[in-house]
């Protein structure tokens, strides 16, 4: 117990009143977040569209399903986004299909990271023999590609519901996170704190997840983040080829019936092109706050920036 | 020596997983694959063909589940992958050595393409910090590596292919010439062209912002310092000092993010109807044709295992901390 006095008082030297703790660590961390050009534009692109998704049904009365409007009409007031070769609402289906979306690519991105954090923890802990064992077994699912194993599972076993596909992404997504997590532990594991909780008695388990993963939580949290990209990326690429559950309402299954009925080639862009760059923006809004999160955590790649704009007077 | 021996017990492992993965997901399927395969097959395969079939896919009741997975170790060793439905009565191993030449050429051109223009970018983009083409060229790359391979592949066929008549609409090839005789290059460049290029424009991001990064850690270090100091040629410092060292984690980001790549790439092919793995496959999946989907599955696996062992043996020749370890 002495020793773990003694580690909290080091990382943080001046004593505070314990409930201010905590919000005085991380205020000044978020602010140094927000004054990041590239992770604030990020946070902006990623929170409007989780907006979209979680205020759904107060964007839009109409069903997404509801075929009855007139088919192939361009935007207009009554339909901002126009109509679907079906004569659905397409802002509707944008809508909705953009809270089916995230809810796959947050769901599979935890359960990812969740695999991640333990695999990766772990093996960089224990060491020796489990160590090799958890590591190859990391390589091997690093190495083996996900979309067509995925796709090939997906039409053994076809979906009724989204949990299966948030799962088998989850499984096959957690492997490079693992990889980075278990560097970050062996640079880790000898430091003096470790060592001092090893000495009190801690548990193995206890050590990992209770002293050296708080202070992983950045590169966690951008693990993270790449999980939820890769794990929206896979479910549109698999929904875009039929598989997964095309009934559904999603950014994948709007591209599906999109090219099903040749949107491109009637002209109909405006069916196309929105799920497209929706992905694409919260692809590019999550990347933006990880290398944002990257600039402030590795001071290297912001340093010289800095010096060069006041060396030159403007 | 210990280096390449590990390796290659991992490689070892790596392959034994995936064919084993091969044998279990099939027999994992709910209800019984055999009916559904055999009423497909019915009236149109001789009883050998059903016979081989059946071992094949472990629908064999005499045999216990060890015995049929040893029998299924020996038909693949022998390259015997079953007959495919949809190209009924093509062998599967006939139908993929076929396609994989195709994916070869294209996701092979675009891929390494796509990582020497990246990394040489990072390599510019770290070098000029803070300059003209580093303040724009990684932000666009990371927003072009967001979009699904497949969205941008559509629209650059819409615009490029369709609308602007400069490529062909998919295919690999004019007709029936499907060789890869000199004199037929003009006219398989003229089909890879369109798919390779959206294949690069949207992975050059990753290779251009790891190498940047890579690069601007390495320019910190004394070294680089010292060569300068020395009065070295620029270039000297920027491509043999700083870039040969940056550009290890970025070889090791290739081999590993392959996989990624190619299931993107997959996409991709569908899109042009390219005759690939990634075409095969769909066809496969949507024929439900289960011996050829396996067959592709494996064989996408194994290249994509032998991509990376080659770059794990080029990797001892880039750095001799490996060689001596």
């Amino acid at each position: 117990m002495i020793e773990k006095v003694e580690e909290s008082t080091a990382s943080q030297p001046t004593t505070v009143p314990a409930p201010r703790n905590s919000w005085s660590a991380w205020w000044p961390g978020f602010q140094r977040f927000l004054g990041n050009r590239k992770a604030a534009a990020g946070l902006v692109i990623v929170l409007v569209l989780v907006a979209l998704g979680v205020f759904a049904p107060w964007l839009t009365s109409i069903s997404p399903q509801a075929q009855s409007f007139v088919p192939l009409r361009p935007p207009s007031l009554a339909h901002p986004l126009g109509t679907t070769a079906q004569g659905q609402d397409v802002w509707s289906q944008f809508v909705w299909g953009t809270r089916a979306s995230m809810t796959v690519g947050f769901a599979a991105g935890f359960l990812a990271t969740a695999i991640t954090v333990i695999i990766g923890m772990l093996s960089g802990f224990i060491g020796g023999i489990g160590d090799e064992a958890l590591q190859m077994l990391t390589n091997v699912f690093l190495v083996i590609p996900g979309l067509p194993l995925i796709v090939v599972i997906s039409s053994y076993f076809p979906f009724q519901n989204n949990w299966p596909l948030i799962v088998i992404i989850a499984l096959t997504s957690w492997s490079w996170g693992a990889r980075v997590l278990r560097a970050q532990v062996l640079s880790m594991r000898e430091l003096p704190f470790v060592e001092a909780a090893r000495m009190a008695g801690e548990r193995t388990t206890a050590i990992v997840f209770r002293e050296l993963m708080p202070n992983m939580l950045s590169l966690i949290f951008s693990q993270f983040l790449f999980a939820v990209v890769s794990a929206v990326l896979t479910e549109a690429g698999l929904q875009f080829i039929g598989l997964g559950n095309i009934d559904a309402v999603s950014w994948g299954s709007m591209l599906y019936w999109a090219q099903n009925d040749s949107a491109l080639m009637t002209g109909a862009w405006w069916w196309f092109v929105p799920p497209g760059v929706a992905i694409g923006l919260f692809g590019a809004g999550l990347s933006l706050i990880n290398y944002g999160l990257d600039e402030i955590t590795n001071p290297r790649l912001r340093a010289r920036v800095r010096r060069q704009k006041r060396g030159r007077p403007a | 020596m210990r280096y390449i021996l590990r390796k290659v017990l991992f490689y070892g492992v790596a392959l034994w997983a995936a064919v084993t993965l091969n044998f279990v997901l099939p027999r994992m399927m709910p209800g019984n694959p055999a009916e559904i395969l055999l009423a497909r097959f019915k009236g149109r395969v001789n009883p050998a063909a059903i016979h081989a079939f059946l071992i094949a896919f472990g629908l064999n009741v005499h045999q216990t589940l060890f015995q049929q997975y040893l029998s299924y170790l020996g038909q693949l060793v022998r390259g015997n992958m079953g007959i495919s439905i949809t190209y009924y009565p093509e062998p599967v191993s006939q139908v993929l050595a076929q396609a994989l030449p195709w994916t070869l050429l294209l996701i092979g051109a675009a891929t390494i393409i796509s990582f020497f223009l990246g990394t040489l970018a990072g390599i510019v983009s770290a070098w000029h910090r803070g300059g003209w083409f580093d303040s724009f060229a990684p932000g666009v790359f990371t927003l072009t590596s967001s979009f699904p391979y497949f969205w941008f592949a559509l629209l650059a066929l819409y615009f490029f292919a369709y609308r602007a008549g400069w490529f062909p609409l998919g295919e690999a090839y004019s007709g029936t010439r499907a060789s890869f005789a000199i004199s037929n290059w003009p006219d398989l460049m003229y089909h890879t062209a369109l798919p390779a290029f959206t294949i690069v424009f949207t992975s050059i991001g990753g290779w251009l912002l790891s190498m940047r990064n890579n690069m601007i850690t390495t320019m910190g270090q004394d070294y680089i310092l010292m060569a300068r100091a020395k009065g070295l040629p620029r270039r000297r410092v920027m491509y043999q000092y700083a870039a040969r060292n940056a550009i290890l984690p970025n070889m090791t980001g290739f081999a590993l993010s392959l996989g990624f790549i190619v299931s993107g790439a997959l996409l991709t092919e569908i899109v042009f109807s390219y005759p690939g793995l990634g075409y095969t496959l769909l066809q496969a999946v949507q024929n439900e044709d289960y011996p050829l989907m396996q067959g592709t599955l494996l064989l996408i696996a194994v290249a994509v295992l032998f991509a990376n062992f080659v770059v794990d043996l080029l990797y001892v020749r880039l750095d001799p901390r490996v060689r001596n370890e």
